[in-house]
């Protein structure tokens, strides 16, 4: 029963983010990796995940776990039930005084399962004016544990006008999710080298500001 | 079957006669220089031959339907057009419940008043009312910066894709003596003017097309293209004085005008898309873009069309 609903939650979720934002996927020229991987990208939203996994394809999707905070999505019964059944999230805890399980030992052993990640390595959600903050180290701790894991960056754009912070009334506006071409950490890589190529992979994807002409 | 929908039957079975044509010499340029390997101006054209017998088929079910079927389309098309061109603009925190009651607020009342036939606040409801009011929401945040821009922007979104947009379905509003229960071809007229203008407009281009019309703003356009389009336009209108109240020269006259408007909408909307740096409103219509890529000519001509017709045929 639960799981019924759990599905048809997930599918109302779907149909609701594509009638607000007409989401459209923009894909890499060589495709998806169709092993499982990790999904990285920008995070500004709390529908950021919702919007990857709406425009994967079904096969790949049911492979997808968003990685997402412990301390936010357990706070109560609903978003416990949404957090975990619909969305089948890999909960971490952020606070790191008050960590029972380690993250990135959970991560690893969701990628073990056959799971793909969608992870946001800012560590919080984006509401500055930059395009991007600086990623925190679990993606580098994450693929140090495991080197063969493929990386592939996502762009999420525009979902922070649609419903940007404190506001409960999302505007419709047309939401594109760019993916790139996946990438691995090269050997010896070290930890800034690493972040720093990953930043500016997944800031290639961003499209130009609006109303900068031609 | 009375004549409206006897009528409606013909006209149909004329479009439909008309696409299967349209499809069979795509299929036959697609044999010929897309076979090894695509060629984009006939992938792209095959393309817009599919959406178009989407779009038509639509348009169809909404006929059939009835007003309900009608201002529902609309006010779909109302939605996606609004959603497209509000991405598009300059909106700041502030604006958040302004845009939200553009949305969710403005939008379902101005195609009610239709619904409900109240011409009188229907023809103010955007100039009037959400002209005064919007701004007074975005300002009560206050946030002043790039203010002027960002509620002008706003009402012209509105204007553009609620307002102009719902003088569409509006036609059938009006009760024009002899033409009773006829008026959903009325709209079959306008759509069928402006659409065939912009396809003739292309074809006459692409087939004669030397002198660009306005580099700066389309480069596709070109006089022969325009010039071919509207006359042949005009001629398709005054030949379609059967399905409308008109005479055959009013026809042509109107179907002149409606033309007119809609080249010159295709111009204006294409300058604001070079304005915000982007090639298509969207991606909603494979192979023509955003839905105000192939809503723009019709919002310039319907509301220009539908007053000609109310003042001086329509009783209401």
């Amino acid at each position: 029963m639960k799981i019924i609903i759990a599905e048809f939650a997930a599918a109302a979720f779907v149909l609701f983010a594509r009638a607000i934002t007409a989401v459209r996927a923009i894909w890499p020229e060589h495709g998806l990796p169709s092993r499982p991987c990790v999904y990285f990208a920008n995070h500004s939203s709390h529908g950021d995940f919702v919007l990857v996994w709406a425009v994967l394809p079904p096969r790949l999707r049911k492979l997808a776990r968003p990685v997402a905070g412990a301390e936010y999505w357990l706070k109560s019964k609903i978003s416990t039930f949404i957090g975990r059944d619909v969305f089948n999230a890999v909960l971490i805890e952020r606070e790191r005084e008050k960590r029972t399980q380690d993250p990135i030992a959970l991560m690893t052993s969701a990628i073990d399962d056959g799971s793909s990640l969608i992870l946001f390595p800012e560590g919080t959600r984006n509401l500055t004016d930059a395009r991007l903050l600086p990623f925190k180290s679990g993606l580098f701790h994450l693929v140090s544990a495991r080197p063969d894991v493929e990386l592939v960056p996502v762009w999420i754009n525009n979902l922070n006008r649609v419903m940007p912070k404190g506001e409960i009334v999302p505007i419709p506006l047309i939401c594109t999710v760019t993916f790139g071409d996946a990438m691995r950490i090269m050997v010896n890589e070290d930890k800034d080298a690493f972040l720093e190529r990953m930043q500016s992979a997944l800031l290639a994807l961003a499209p130009k500001p609006l109303g900068t002409g031609e | 079957m009375n004549t409206a929908s006897s009528d409606l039957l013909t006209l149909v079975l004329g479009i439909f006669g008309v696409l299967i044509f349209a499809s069979t010499i795509g299929y036959v340029l697609q044999q010929r220089f897309s076979a090894n390997g695509p060629n984009a101006a006939v992938e792209n054209l095959n393309a817009r031959i599919k959406a178009w017998w989407v779009m038509v088929i639509l348009i169809g079910i909404a006929f059939i339907a009835g007003r309900v079927g009608v201002l529902i389309l609309f006010a779909f098309c109302s939605f996606a057009a609004l959603r497209e061109f509000i991405t598009l603009i300059n909106t700041r925190r502030a604006d958040h419940w302004a845009l939200a009651s553009a949305f969710f607020i403005v939008l379902p009342i101005q195609y009610y008043l239709l619904w409900t036939k109240q011409y009188g606040i229907f023809a103010i409801f955007i100039p009037v009312y959400a002209f005064l009011l919007m701004p007074i929401i975005s300002v009560l945040r206050g946030d002043t910066e790039r203010f002027l821009l960002r509620i002008a922007e706003v009402q012209w979104a509105l204007m553009i894709c609620v307002f102009c947009v719902s003088h569409v379905p509006a036609l059938l509003t009006l009760s024009i003596p002899g033409y009773e229960g006829r008026n959903v071809l009325l709209i079959a007229f306008l759509v069928i003017v402006v659409q065939l203008s912009d396809v003739l407009q292309y074809v006459w281009g692409k087939l004669f097309g030397r002198t660009k019309i306005a580099p700066n703003l389309s480069p596709s356009k070109t006089v022969e293209g325009f010039v071919g389009g509207v006359i042949s336009a005009t001629l398709i209108g005054a030949s379609l004085s059967w399905i409308t109240p008109f005479t055959p020269f009013q026809a042509g006259v109107l179907a002149f005008i409606i033309t007119l408007m809609g080249f010159f909408g295709g111009l204006v909307m294409s300058a604001i898309k070079r304005d915000r740096g982007v090639k298509d409103w969207g991606n909603l219509i494979e192979g023509h873009g955003g839905l105000i890529d192939r809503l723009d000519s019709v919002v310039f001509s319907a509301p220009i069309f539908f007053h000609i017709v109310r003042y001086w045929w329509s009783l209401s």
